[in-house]
Protein backbone atom coordinates (compact mmCIF):
# COMPACT_ATOMS: atom_id res chain seq x y z
CA UNK A 1 0.00 0.00 0.00
CA UNK A 2 2.88 2.43 0.74
CA UNK A 3 5.32 1.15 -2.38
CA UNK A 4 7.45 4.01 -3.50
CA UNK A 5 5.77 6.55 -5.85
CA UNK A 6 6.64 6.03 -9.38
CA UNK A 7 6.79 10.21 -10.71
CA UNK A 8 5.30 8.38 -13.91
CA UNK A 9 2.01 7.61 -12.46
CA UNK A 10 1.10 10.70 -10.85
CA UNK A 11 -1.34 13.04 -12.68
CA UNK A 12 -0.79 16.98 -13.00
CA UNK A 13 -2.95 19.03 -10.94
CA UNK A 14 -3.25 22.84 -11.64
CA UNK A 15 -1.61 23.07 -8.13
CA UNK A 16 1.18 20.12 -7.83
CA UNK A 17 0.85 15.79 -8.86
CA UNK A 18 -1.73 14.00 -7.20
CA UNK A 19 -1.09 9.90 -6.91
CA UNK A 20 -4.78 7.98 -7.41
CA UNK A 21 -5.11 5.33 -5.32
CA UNK A 22 -7.53 2.50 -6.26
CA UNK A 23 -9.15 -1.00 -5.29
CA UNK A 24 -11.37 -2.94 -6.82
CA UNK A 25 -14.38 -4.98 -6.25
CA UNK A 26 -14.31 -7.82 -8.98
CA UNK A 27 -17.91 -9.47 -9.51
CA UNK A 28 -17.12 -12.58 -11.15
CA UNK A 29 -20.39 -14.64 -12.34
CA UNK A 30 -19.00 -18.39 -11.23
CA UNK A 31 -19.36 -21.16 -14.33
CA UNK A 32 -22.09 -23.66 -12.97
CA UNK A 33 -24.95 -25.03 -14.36
CA UNK A 34 -27.45 -24.05 -11.76
CA UNK A 35 -27.95 -21.15 -9.23
CA UNK A 36 -26.14 -20.91 -5.87
CA UNK A 37 -28.94 -22.13 -3.85
CA UNK A 38 -31.58 -23.59 -6.48
CA UNK A 39 -32.16 -25.92 -9.14
CA UNK A 40 -33.03 -23.35 -11.83
CA UNK A 41 -30.39 -22.79 -15.12
CA UNK A 42 -27.96 -20.31 -15.41
CA UNK A 43 -28.14 -20.07 -19.13
CA UNK A 44 -27.66 -17.02 -20.63
CA UNK A 45 -30.59 -15.62 -22.69
CA UNK A 46 -33.81 -17.11 -21.49
CA UNK A 47 -37.24 -15.66 -21.95
CA UNK A 48 -38.03 -13.54 -18.83
CA UNK A 49 -38.34 -15.26 -15.82
CA UNK A 50 -38.11 -18.65 -17.23
CA UNK A 51 -35.14 -19.32 -15.21
CA UNK A 52 -36.46 -19.14 -11.64
CA UNK A 53 -37.62 -21.22 -9.09
CA UNK A 54 -39.67 -20.52 -6.45
CA UNK A 55 -36.58 -20.26 -4.81
CA UNK A 56 -35.34 -17.35 -6.76
CA UNK A 57 -38.51 -15.42 -6.73
CA UNK A 58 -38.16 -15.59 -3.18
CA UNK A 59 -42.04 -17.14 -2.47
CA UNK A 60 -43.31 -17.91 1.08
CA UNK A 61 -41.73 -21.22 2.82
CA UNK A 62 -38.63 -21.70 0.44
CA UNK A 63 -35.44 -22.80 1.58
CA UNK A 64 -32.19 -22.30 0.24
CA UNK A 65 -29.88 -25.56 -0.64
CA UNK A 66 -26.24 -24.95 -2.05
CA UNK A 67 -24.92 -25.54 -4.69
CA UNK A 68 -21.52 -27.80 -3.80
CA UNK A 69 -19.96 -27.24 -7.57
CA UNK A 70 -20.18 -23.19 -6.64
CA UNK A 71 -18.12 -24.51 -4.04
CA UNK A 72 -15.65 -26.12 -5.53
CA UNK A 73 -15.29 -23.34 -8.19
CA UNK A 74 -14.90 -20.36 -5.13
CA UNK A 75 -12.13 -22.64 -3.75
CA UNK A 76 -10.59 -22.94 -7.11
CA UNK A 77 -10.11 -19.72 -7.61
CA UNK A 78 -8.85 -18.71 -4.07
CA UNK A 79 -6.43 -21.27 -4.92
CA UNK A 80 -5.37 -20.18 -8.42
CA UNK A 81 -5.21 -16.71 -6.28
CA UNK A 82 -2.77 -18.33 -3.98
CA UNK A 83 -5.12 -17.27 -1.18
CA UNK A 84 -6.04 -18.68 2.15
CA UNK A 85 -9.17 -21.14 2.03
CA UNK A 86 -11.31 -21.03 5.16
CA UNK A 87 -12.24 -24.38 5.69
CA UNK A 88 -15.34 -22.45 7.37
CA UNK A 89 -17.49 -19.76 6.34
CA UNK A 90 -20.71 -18.38 6.86
CA UNK A 91 -23.84 -16.56 4.92
CA UNK A 92 -25.30 -13.67 5.80
CA UNK A 93 -28.22 -11.80 4.71
CA UNK A 94 -27.21 -7.93 3.33
CA UNK A 95 -30.65 -6.29 3.59
CA UNK A 96 -32.05 -3.71 1.19
CA UNK A 97 -34.84 -3.10 -1.14
CA UNK A 98 -34.73 -3.40 -4.32
CA UNK A 99 -37.76 -4.50 -7.09
CA UNK A 100 -35.18 -6.77 -8.81
CA UNK A 101 -34.27 -8.46 -5.12
CA UNK A 102 -37.52 -9.86 -4.22
CA UNK A 103 -35.82 -11.58 -0.69
CA UNK A 104 -35.37 -7.80 0.44
CA UNK A 105 -31.79 -9.35 1.15
CA UNK A 106 -28.67 -10.98 -0.77
CA UNK A 107 -27.59 -14.16 0.54
CA UNK A 108 -23.52 -13.28 0.53
CA UNK A 109 -20.82 -13.59 3.27
CA UNK A 110 -19.64 -11.08 5.59
CA UNK A 111 -17.18 -11.22 8.55
CA UNK A 112 -16.51 -15.14 7.49
CA UNK A 113 -15.83 -15.21 3.49
CA UNK A 114 -14.71 -18.33 2.45
CA UNK A 115 -11.25 -17.65 0.69
CA UNK A 116 -8.51 -14.70 2.39
CA UNK A 117 -6.13 -12.98 1.40
CA UNK A 118 -3.93 -13.35 -1.81
CA UNK A 119 -2.50 -12.19 -4.45
CA UNK A 120 -2.09 -10.92 -8.60
CA UNK A 121 1.63 -11.27 -10.37
CA UNK A 122 0.51 -8.10 -13.20
CA UNK A 123 2.80 -7.25 -16.32
CA UNK A 124 2.47 -3.63 -17.12
CA UNK A 125 2.85 -2.56 -20.54
CA UNK A 126 6.47 -1.25 -19.84
CA UNK A 127 8.15 -4.65 -18.74
CA UNK A 128 7.46 -3.61 -14.98
CA UNK A 129 5.40 -5.83 -13.00
CA UNK A 130 3.23 -5.52 -9.87
CA UNK A 131 1.74 -7.84 -6.91
CA UNK A 132 -1.74 -7.01 -6.05
CA UNK A 133 -3.27 -7.72 -2.79
CA UNK A 134 -6.54 -9.62 -2.88
CA UNK A 135 -8.18 -8.58 1.05
CA UNK A 136 -11.24 -11.62 0.26
CA UNK A 137 -13.60 -13.53 -2.15
CA UNK A 138 -16.75 -14.30 -1.32
CA UNK A 139 -19.58 -16.51 -2.41
CA UNK A 140 -23.27 -14.47 -2.86
CA UNK A 141 -26.28 -14.21 -5.07
CA UNK A 142 -26.93 -11.84 -8.36
CA UNK A 143 -30.00 -9.81 -8.47
CA UNK A 144 -32.59 -10.00 -10.83
CA UNK A 145 -32.54 -7.27 -13.68
CA UNK A 146 -34.60 -4.43 -14.36
CA UNK A 147 -35.87 -2.61 -17.59
CA UNK A 148 -36.00 0.99 -17.43
CA UNK A 149 -36.90 1.52 -21.05
CA UNK A 150 -39.59 -0.31 -22.06
CA UNK A 151 -42.50 1.32 -20.72
CA UNK A 152 -42.57 5.45 -19.54
CA UNK A 153 -44.06 5.02 -15.97
CA UNK A 154 -43.27 1.19 -15.30
CA UNK A 155 -39.80 -0.76 -14.93
CA UNK A 156 -40.16 -4.58 -16.19
CA UNK A 157 -38.18 -6.87 -14.04
CA UNK A 158 -36.64 -10.19 -15.04
CA UNK A 159 -35.21 -12.62 -12.37
CA UNK A 160 -33.69 -15.10 -14.71
CA UNK A 161 -30.63 -13.73 -12.91
CA UNK A 162 -31.44 -13.77 -9.65
CA UNK A 163 -29.27 -16.12 -7.23
CA UNK A 164 -26.90 -16.46 -9.98
CA UNK A 165 -23.60 -17.60 -7.89
CA UNK A 166 -21.32 -14.51 -7.45
CA UNK A 167 -17.96 -14.13 -7.04
CA UNK A 168 -17.08 -10.93 -5.14
CA UNK A 169 -12.89 -10.88 -5.30
CA UNK A 170 -11.91 -7.46 -3.41
CA UNK A 171 -8.45 -6.23 -3.72
CA UNK A 172 -6.07 -4.47 -1.36
CA UNK A 173 -6.02 -0.61 -2.77
CA UNK A 174 -2.56 -1.60 -3.94
CA UNK A 175 -3.38 0.30 -7.87
CA UNK A 176 -1.69 3.56 -9.04
CA UNK A 177 -2.84 4.68 -12.54
CA UNK A 178 -6.11 3.58 -14.55
CA UNK A 179 -3.24 1.35 -16.63
CA UNK A 180 -2.60 -0.65 -13.60
CA UNK A 181 -6.07 -1.03 -13.06
CA UNK A 182 -7.13 -2.33 -17.01
CA UNK A 183 -3.73 -4.93 -16.37
CA UNK A 184 -5.32 -6.16 -13.06
CA UNK A 185 -8.52 -7.24 -14.29
CA UNK A 186 -7.44 -8.28 -17.55
CA UNK A 187 -5.09 -10.83 -15.66
CA UNK A 188 -7.68 -11.45 -13.05
CA UNK A 189 -10.03 -12.53 -16.11
CA UNK A 190 -7.12 -14.35 -17.86
CA UNK A 191 -6.57 -16.58 -14.23
CA UNK A 192 -10.74 -17.24 -14.46
CA UNK A 193 -10.80 -18.65 -17.93
CA UNK A 194 -8.15 -20.71 -17.30
CA UNK A 195 -9.50 -21.99 -14.01
CA UNK A 196 -12.92 -22.80 -15.71
CA UNK A 197 -14.74 -20.84 -12.59
CA UNK A 198 -16.00 -17.64 -14.52
CA UNK A 199 -16.14 -17.15 -18.64
CA UNK A 200 -15.13 -13.40 -18.00
CA UNK A 201 -17.66 -12.52 -20.58
CA UNK A 202 -18.20 -9.13 -19.67
CA UNK A 203 -20.83 -8.31 -22.57
CA UNK A 204 -22.74 -10.34 -21.23
CA UNK A 205 -22.09 -9.17 -17.56
CA UNK A 206 -19.96 -11.95 -16.20
CA UNK A 207 -17.62 -9.98 -14.89
CA UNK A 208 -18.00 -6.44 -13.18
CA UNK A 209 -16.02 -3.89 -11.42
CA UNK A 210 -17.16 -1.60 -8.58
CA UNK A 211 -13.97 0.48 -8.71
CA UNK A 212 -12.81 2.89 -5.36
CA UNK A 213 -10.56 5.80 -6.37
CA UNK A 214 -8.93 8.43 -4.03
CA UNK A 215 -6.60 11.15 -4.75
CA UNK A 216 -3.69 12.24 -2.34
CA UNK A 217 -0.80 13.91 -2.79
CA UNK A 218 2.33 11.82 -2.74
CA UNK A 219 3.43 10.14 0.73
CA UNK A 220 -0.02 11.42 2.28
CA UNK A 221 -2.36 9.53 4.02
CA UNK A 222 -5.52 8.16 1.84
CA UNK A 223 -7.78 10.36 0.58
CA UNK A 224 -11.52 10.22 0.68
CA UNK A 225 -12.58 7.57 -1.36
CA UNK A 226 -15.86 7.20 -3.85
CA UNK A 227 -17.21 3.80 -5.43
CA UNK A 228 -18.28 4.08 -9.31
CA UNK A 229 -20.47 1.13 -9.45
CA UNK A 230 -20.80 -1.45 -11.83
CA UNK A 231 -18.41 -0.47 -15.03
CA UNK A 232 -18.64 -3.47 -17.32
CA UNK A 233 -15.64 -2.89 -19.77
CA UNK A 234 -11.73 -2.57 -19.07
CA UNK A 235 -11.82 0.14 -21.40
CA UNK A 236 -14.45 2.06 -19.32
CA UNK A 237 -12.58 1.28 -16.24
CA UNK A 238 -9.81 2.91 -17.34
CA UNK A 239 -11.61 5.75 -18.69
CA UNK A 240 -13.99 5.87 -15.05
CA UNK A 241 -10.75 6.16 -13.28
CA UNK A 242 -9.35 9.04 -15.12
CA UNK A 243 -12.14 11.17 -14.96
CA UNK A 244 -13.35 10.25 -11.29
CA UNK A 245 -9.78 11.32 -10.44
CA UNK A 246 -9.44 14.28 -12.31
CA UNK A 247 -13.04 15.28 -11.03
CA UNK A 248 -11.56 14.64 -7.48
CA UNK A 249 -8.59 17.04 -8.08
CA UNK A 250 -10.58 19.67 -9.44
CA UNK A 251 -12.58 19.97 -6.14
CA UNK A 252 -9.49 19.67 -3.69
CA UNK A 253 -7.66 22.19 -5.89
CA UNK A 254 -10.23 24.88 -5.25
CA UNK A 255 -10.46 23.92 -1.92
CA UNK A 256 -13.37 21.86 -1.46
CA UNK A 257 -13.38 18.18 0.29
CA UNK A 258 -14.41 15.19 -1.37
CA UNK A 259 -17.76 13.20 0.08
CA UNK A 260 -17.69 9.90 0.22
CA UNK A 261 -20.15 8.35 -1.92
CA UNK A 262 -21.49 6.13 -4.66
CA UNK A 263 -21.54 7.04 -8.26
CA UNK A 264 -22.31 5.86 -11.59
CA UNK A 265 -19.96 6.02 -14.97
CA UNK A 266 -21.79 7.80 -18.16
CA UNK A 267 -19.33 6.89 -21.15
CA UNK A 268 -21.68 8.92 -23.14
CA UNK A 269 -21.13 11.82 -21.94
CA UNK A 270 -17.69 10.93 -20.23
CA UNK A 271 -18.42 11.89 -16.61
CA UNK A 272 -19.48 10.36 -13.11
CA UNK A 273 -22.87 11.44 -11.23
CA UNK A 274 -23.31 10.50 -7.74
CA UNK A 275 -26.13 7.92 -6.86
CA UNK A 276 -28.18 9.60 -4.44
CA UNK A 277 -30.33 6.96 -3.84
CA UNK A 278 -27.55 4.30 -2.29
CA UNK A 279 -26.44 6.48 0.07
CA UNK A 280 -28.64 5.10 3.19
CA UNK A 281 -28.63 1.88 1.67
CA UNK A 282 -24.92 1.26 3.09
CA UNK A 283 -26.90 0.27 6.55
CA UNK A 284 -27.19 -3.17 5.07
CA UNK A 285 -27.78 -4.68 8.80
CA UNK A 286 -26.10 -7.97 7.83
CA UNK A 287 -26.70 -10.82 10.06
CA UNK A 288 -26.20 -14.56 9.75
CA UNK A 289 -28.61 -16.49 7.49
CA UNK A 290 -30.69 -18.42 10.32
CA UNK A 291 -31.67 -20.62 6.44
CA UNK A 292 -28.14 -21.43 6.30
CA UNK A 293 -25.58 -23.91 8.20
CA UNK A 294 -22.17 -23.00 8.19
CA UNK A 295 -20.28 -24.10 5.23
CA UNK A 296 -17.41 -26.06 6.55
CA UNK A 297 -15.17 -28.91 4.73
CA UNK A 298 -11.95 -30.80 5.31
CA UNK A 299 -7.99 -29.82 4.06
CA UNK A 300 -8.37 -33.15 2.25
CA UNK A 301 -11.00 -31.71 0.00
CA UNK A 302 -9.47 -28.68 -0.64
CA UNK A 303 -6.18 -30.64 -1.75
CA UNK A 304 -7.92 -32.65 -4.28
CA UNK A 305 -9.26 -29.46 -5.66
CA UNK A 306 -5.75 -28.14 -5.58
CA UNK A 307 -4.37 -31.68 -7.89
CA UNK A 308 -6.77 -30.87 -10.45
CA UNK A 309 -5.75 -27.64 -11.05
CA UNK A 310 -4.72 -26.43 -14.48
CA UNK A 311 -0.94 -25.23 -15.24
CA UNK A 312 -1.81 -21.05 -14.41
CA UNK A 313 -1.15 -18.25 -16.73
CA UNK A 314 2.37 -17.86 -14.57
CA UNK A 315 3.23 -21.06 -14.64
CA UNK A 316 3.19 -21.57 -18.42
CA UNK A 317 4.87 -18.22 -19.07
CA UNK A 318 7.92 -19.00 -17.08
CA UNK A 319 7.78 -22.72 -18.84
CA UNK A 320 7.57 -21.17 -22.27
CA UNK A 321 10.54 -18.53 -21.74
CA UNK A 322 12.69 -21.75 -20.44
CA UNK A 323 11.53 -24.40 -22.55
CA UNK A 324 11.31 -22.79 -25.79
CA UNK A 325 13.27 -19.40 -25.25
CA UNK A 326 10.99 -17.20 -25.82
CA UNK A 327 11.06 -13.58 -24.52
CA UNK A 328 8.61 -12.91 -21.66
CA UNK A 329 6.85 -10.21 -23.62
CA UNK A 330 5.88 -12.93 -26.58
CA UNK A 331 5.35 -16.04 -23.83
CA UNK A 332 3.10 -13.32 -22.23
CA UNK A 333 1.19 -12.54 -25.32
CA UNK A 334 0.67 -16.33 -25.96
CA UNK A 335 -0.01 -17.48 -22.66
CA UNK A 336 -3.13 -14.32 -22.45
CA UNK A 337 -5.63 -17.53 -23.40
CA UNK A 338 -6.05 -21.03 -22.46
CA UNK A 339 -6.57 -21.66 -26.10
CA UNK A 340 -3.65 -19.58 -27.58
CA UNK A 341 -1.13 -20.61 -25.09
CA UNK A 342 -2.60 -24.72 -26.35
CA UNK A 343 -2.62 -23.83 -30.20
CA UNK A 344 0.77 -22.32 -29.70
CA UNK A 345 2.26 -25.60 -27.93
CA UNK A 346 0.85 -28.18 -30.46
CA UNK A 347 2.91 -25.76 -32.99
CA UNK A 348 6.02 -26.17 -30.88
CA UNK A 349 5.91 -29.32 -29.93
CA UNK A 350 9.16 -31.18 -31.61
CA UNK A 351 9.96 -27.67 -33.35
CA UNK A 352 11.70 -24.35 -33.26
CA UNK A 353 9.52 -22.57 -30.71
CA UNK A 354 11.01 -19.12 -31.46
CA UNK A 355 9.64 -20.10 -34.94
CA UNK A 356 6.61 -21.23 -33.92
CA UNK A 357 6.01 -18.31 -31.86
CA UNK A 358 6.92 -15.79 -34.48
CA UNK A 359 4.40 -17.84 -36.96
CA UNK A 360 1.59 -17.94 -34.26
CA UNK A 361 2.04 -14.39 -33.32
CA UNK A 362 3.15 -12.25 -36.26
CA UNK A 363 1.35 -14.28 -38.82
CA UNK A 364 -2.07 -16.00 -37.13
CA UNK A 365 -3.19 -13.51 -34.58
CA UNK A 366 -2.49 -10.90 -37.08
CA UNK A 367 -4.90 -12.55 -39.59
CA UNK A 368 -7.54 -13.59 -36.84
CA UNK A 369 -7.14 -9.62 -35.60
CA UNK A 370 -7.56 -8.25 -38.91
CA UNK A 371 -11.20 -10.62 -39.52
CA UNK A 372 -11.94 -10.21 -36.10
CA UNK A 373 -12.17 -13.60 -34.97
CA UNK A 374 -10.88 -15.71 -32.31
CA UNK A 375 -8.36 -18.50 -32.08
CA UNK A 376 -11.09 -21.31 -31.82
CA UNK A 377 -12.26 -20.34 -35.19
CA UNK A 378 -8.90 -20.32 -37.16
CA UNK A 379 -9.29 -22.15 -40.28
CA UNK A 380 -5.37 -22.84 -39.71
CA UNK A 381 -4.77 -25.65 -37.41
CA UNK A 382 -1.88 -25.90 -35.02
CA UNK A 383 -1.02 -28.94 -37.30
CA UNK A 384 -1.27 -27.05 -40.68
CA UNK A 385 1.09 -24.19 -39.02
CA UNK A 386 3.64 -26.56 -37.87
CA UNK A 387 3.81 -27.96 -41.74
CA UNK A 388 4.66 -24.39 -43.00
CA UNK A 389 6.93 -23.69 -39.97
CA UNK A 390 8.97 -27.58 -40.92
CA UNK A 391 8.75 -26.54 -44.80
CA UNK A 392 10.84 -23.43 -43.77
CA UNK A 393 13.14 -25.08 -40.92
CA UNK A 394 14.18 -27.88 -43.77
CA UNK A 395 14.62 -25.48 -47.03
CA UNK A 396 12.08 -26.21 -49.02
CA UNK A 397 10.99 -22.76 -49.15
CA UNK A 398 11.40 -19.18 -48.37
CA UNK A 399 10.14 -17.36 -45.36
CA UNK A 400 8.29 -14.80 -48.17
CA UNK A 401 7.00 -17.72 -50.01
CA UNK A 402 5.54 -18.94 -46.53
CA UNK A 403 3.22 -16.31 -46.13
CA UNK A 404 1.75 -17.18 -49.37
CA UNK A 405 1.30 -20.58 -48.53
CA UNK A 406 0.07 -19.48 -45.33
CA UNK A 407 -2.84 -17.32 -47.20
CA UNK A 408 -3.38 -20.08 -49.34
CA UNK A 409 -3.52 -22.42 -46.63
CA UNK A 410 -6.21 -19.55 -45.03
CA UNK A 411 -8.45 -19.42 -47.79
CA UNK A 412 -8.71 -23.04 -49.42
CA UNK A 413 -7.22 -25.31 -46.65
CA UNK A 414 -5.03 -28.26 -47.69
CA UNK A 415 -2.18 -29.94 -46.38
CA UNK A 416 0.86 -27.34 -47.25
CA UNK A 417 3.06 -29.57 -47.83
CA UNK A 418 0.93 -30.78 -50.69
CA UNK A 419 -0.10 -27.69 -51.92
CA UNK A 420 4.05 -26.66 -52.42
CA UNK A 421 4.06 -30.04 -54.42
CA UNK A 422 1.12 -29.04 -56.49
CA UNK A 423 2.05 -25.31 -57.17
CA UNK A 424 5.53 -25.70 -57.91
CA UNK A 425 6.74 -23.52 -55.12
CA UNK A 426 9.54 -25.30 -54.01
CA UNK A 427 12.75 -23.26 -53.00
CA UNK A 428 15.17 -23.25 -56.17
CA UNK A 429 18.56 -24.33 -54.33
CA UNK A 430 19.90 -25.67 -57.12
CA UNK A 431 22.96 -23.41 -57.55
CA UNK A 432 22.93 -23.70 -61.62
CA UNK A 433 19.77 -22.23 -62.25
CA UNK A 434 19.95 -19.17 -59.49
CA UNK A 435 23.43 -18.60 -61.05
CA UNK A 436 22.10 -18.88 -64.71
CA UNK A 437 19.47 -16.15 -62.93
CA UNK A 438 21.70 -13.94 -61.72
CA UNK A 439 24.37 -13.78 -64.75
CA UNK A 440 21.57 -12.48 -67.01
CA UNK A 441 20.70 -9.80 -64.26
CA UNK A 442 24.52 -8.59 -64.48
CA UNK A 443 24.38 -8.86 -68.17
CA UNK A 444 21.58 -6.64 -68.75
CA UNK A 445 22.68 -4.15 -66.06
CA UNK A 446 26.01 -3.14 -66.53
CA UNK A 447 25.67 0.64 -65.07
CA UNK A 448 24.27 -0.93 -61.83
CA UNK A 449 26.97 -3.16 -61.59
CA UNK A 450 29.86 -0.43 -61.37
CA UNK A 451 27.42 1.65 -58.87
CA UNK A 452 27.01 -1.35 -56.45
CA UNK A 453 31.05 -1.50 -56.71
CA UNK A 454 31.26 1.73 -55.28
CA UNK A 455 27.92 1.51 -53.10
CA UNK A 456 27.34 -1.70 -51.86
CA UNK A 457 23.78 -1.52 -50.49
CA UNK A 458 22.86 -1.47 -54.04
CA UNK A 459 23.17 -5.23 -53.52
CA UNK A 460 19.72 -4.72 -52.47
CA UNK A 461 18.36 -4.39 -55.80
CA UNK A 462 20.20 -6.96 -57.56
CA UNK A 463 18.78 -9.37 -54.85
CA UNK A 464 15.22 -8.28 -55.66
CA UNK A 465 15.55 -8.56 -59.75
CA UNK A 466 16.99 -12.19 -58.92
CA UNK A 467 14.28 -13.28 -56.03
CA UNK A 468 11.67 -11.73 -59.11
CA UNK A 469 13.21 -13.45 -62.22
CA UNK A 470 12.59 -17.00 -59.88
CA UNK A 471 9.33 -16.29 -59.21
CA UNK A 472 10.39 -15.69 -55.43
CA UNK A 473 11.88 -19.44 -55.09
CA UNK A 474 15.10 -18.69 -55.21
CA UNK A 475 17.14 -19.54 -52.12
CA UNK A 476 17.92 -16.11 -50.57
CA UNK A 477 21.03 -16.69 -48.46
CA UNK A 478 22.09 -18.48 -51.77
CA UNK A 479 21.36 -15.69 -53.91
CA UNK A 480 23.36 -13.32 -51.68
CA UNK A 481 26.32 -15.43 -51.64
CA UNK A 482 26.42 -15.64 -55.19
CA UNK A 483 26.16 -12.11 -56.20
CA UNK A 484 28.36 -11.16 -53.21
CA UNK A 485 31.33 -12.78 -55.05
CA UNK A 486 29.68 -12.09 -58.76
CA UNK A 487 29.65 -8.26 -58.53
CA UNK A 488 33.21 -8.58 -55.58
CA UNK A 489 31.44 -6.97 -52.61
CA UNK A 490 32.59 -7.68 -49.40
CA UNK B 1 -28.96 -0.05 25.03
CA UNK B 2 -32.13 2.38 23.91
CA UNK B 3 -33.06 3.93 20.87
CA UNK B 4 -34.09 7.61 20.33
CA UNK B 5 -37.05 8.87 18.28
CA UNK B 6 -34.73 9.67 15.51
CA UNK B 7 -33.60 6.11 15.42
CA UNK B 8 -37.17 4.73 15.44
CA UNK B 9 -37.66 6.94 12.09
CA UNK B 10 -34.72 5.57 10.12
CA UNK B 11 -35.64 1.91 11.20
CA UNK B 12 -39.28 2.53 9.89
CA UNK B 13 -37.59 4.08 6.34
CA UNK B 14 -35.24 1.25 6.78
CA UNK B 15 -37.71 -1.77 6.82
CA UNK B 16 -40.28 0.46 4.44
CA UNK B 17 -42.81 0.77 6.98
CA UNK B 18 -44.85 4.14 7.16
CA UNK B 19 -44.88 5.29 10.62
CA UNK B 20 -46.83 8.74 11.91
CA UNK B 21 -45.14 11.29 14.11
CA UNK B 22 -47.29 10.14 16.94
CA UNK B 23 -46.80 6.77 16.36
CA UNK B 24 -42.96 6.98 16.99
CA UNK B 25 -43.17 7.89 20.76
CA UNK B 26 -45.48 4.47 21.68
CA UNK B 27 -42.95 2.75 19.15
CA UNK B 28 -40.25 4.18 21.08
CA UNK B 29 -41.04 2.80 24.41
CA UNK B 30 -42.04 -1.03 23.11
CA UNK B 31 -38.88 -1.53 21.17
CA UNK B 32 -36.57 0.00 24.64
CA UNK B 33 -38.77 -2.69 26.34
CA UNK B 34 -38.15 -5.16 24.66
CA UNK B 35 -34.15 -4.30 23.91
CA UNK B 36 -34.22 -4.35 27.94
CA UNK B 37 -36.16 -7.57 28.09
CA UNK B 38 -33.28 -9.10 25.57
CA UNK B 39 -30.57 -7.48 27.39
CA UNK B 40 -30.58 -10.01 30.18
CA UNK B 41 -28.90 -12.26 28.14
CA UNK B 42 -25.99 -10.22 28.98
CA UNK B 43 -26.04 -11.62 32.34
CA UNK B 44 -24.80 -14.78 31.44
CA UNK B 45 -21.33 -16.00 31.02
CA UNK B 46 -20.75 -17.06 27.77
CA UNK B 47 -17.03 -16.83 27.89
CA UNK B 48 -16.12 -20.49 26.88
CA UNK B 49 -19.58 -21.17 24.98
CA UNK B 50 -19.16 -21.89 21.32
CA UNK B 51 -22.05 -20.21 19.24
CA UNK B 52 -24.94 -22.74 18.70
CA UNK B 53 -25.61 -22.46 14.59
CA UNK B 54 -27.94 -25.69 14.68
CA UNK B 55 -30.01 -27.91 17.65
CA UNK B 56 -28.31 -31.10 16.18
CA UNK B 57 -25.05 -31.09 14.97
CA UNK B 58 -25.10 -31.30 11.77
CA UNK B 59 -23.26 -30.53 8.12
CA UNK B 60 -25.34 -28.00 5.55
CA UNK B 61 -26.69 -30.14 3.21
CA UNK B 62 -25.51 -29.84 -0.54
CA UNK B 63 -26.95 -29.71 -3.95
CA UNK B 64 -25.38 -31.52 -6.87
CA UNK B 65 -25.22 -28.91 -9.96
CA UNK B 66 -28.08 -30.13 -11.98
CA UNK B 67 -30.98 -27.90 -13.32
CA UNK B 68 -33.61 -29.39 -11.98
CA UNK B 69 -36.00 -26.36 -11.65
CA UNK B 70 -37.44 -23.28 -14.18
CA UNK B 71 -40.07 -23.02 -17.13
CA UNK B 72 -42.05 -22.25 -14.90
CA UNK B 73 -42.31 -18.20 -15.22
CA UNK B 74 -46.54 -18.01 -15.20
CA UNK B 75 -46.47 -19.78 -12.15
CA UNK B 76 -43.32 -17.05 -11.04
CA UNK B 77 -45.84 -13.81 -11.81
CA UNK B 78 -49.17 -15.24 -11.30
CA UNK B 79 -49.38 -12.98 -7.98
CA UNK B 80 -48.09 -10.03 -9.22
CA UNK B 81 -50.54 -7.02 -9.31
CA UNK B 82 -48.81 -6.63 -12.45
CA UNK B 83 -47.05 -8.26 -15.90
CA UNK B 84 -46.13 -8.38 -19.24
CA UNK B 85 -45.21 -11.37 -21.27
CA UNK B 86 -43.96 -12.50 -17.83
CA UNK B 87 -42.02 -9.76 -16.65
CA UNK B 88 -42.96 -8.24 -13.30
CA UNK B 89 -44.26 -4.75 -13.85
CA UNK B 90 -43.32 -2.01 -11.01
CA UNK B 91 -43.32 1.78 -11.07
CA UNK B 92 -40.32 3.19 -12.35
CA UNK B 93 -37.34 3.25 -10.27
CA UNK B 94 -34.20 4.16 -12.45
CA UNK B 95 -31.01 6.12 -11.16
Amino acid sequence: MNAPVNPKKLIKGGLHDWEVVIGMEIHAQVTSRSKLFSGASTAFGAEPNDNVSLVDAAMPGMLPVINEECVAQAVRTGLGLKAKINLRSVFDRKNYFYPDLPQGYQISQYKDPIVGEGEVLVDLSDGESITVGIERLHLEQDAGKSLHDQNPTQSFVDLNRSGVALMEIVSRPDLRSSEEARAYVTKLRTILRYLGTCDGDMEKGSLRADVNVSVRKPGNPLGTRCEIKNVNSIRFIGQAIETEARRQIAIIEDGGTIDQETRLFDPGKGETRSMRSKEEAHDYRYFPDPDLLPLEFDQAYVDGLAEGLPELPDAKKARFVSEFGLSAYDAGVLVAERASADYYEAVARGRDGKAAANWVINELFGRLNKEGKGIEETPVSADQLGQIVDLIGEGVISGKIAKDLFEIVWTEGGSPREVVAARGMKQVTDAGAIEAAVDEIIARNPDKVVQAREKPTLLGWFVGQTMKATGGKANPAAVNALLKAKLGIE
Amino acid sequence: MSVDAQTVRRIAHLARIAVSEADVAPLQGELNAILAFVEQLGTVDVANVEPMTSVTPMAMKKRRDVVTDGGRAEEVVANAPETEDHFFLVPKVVE
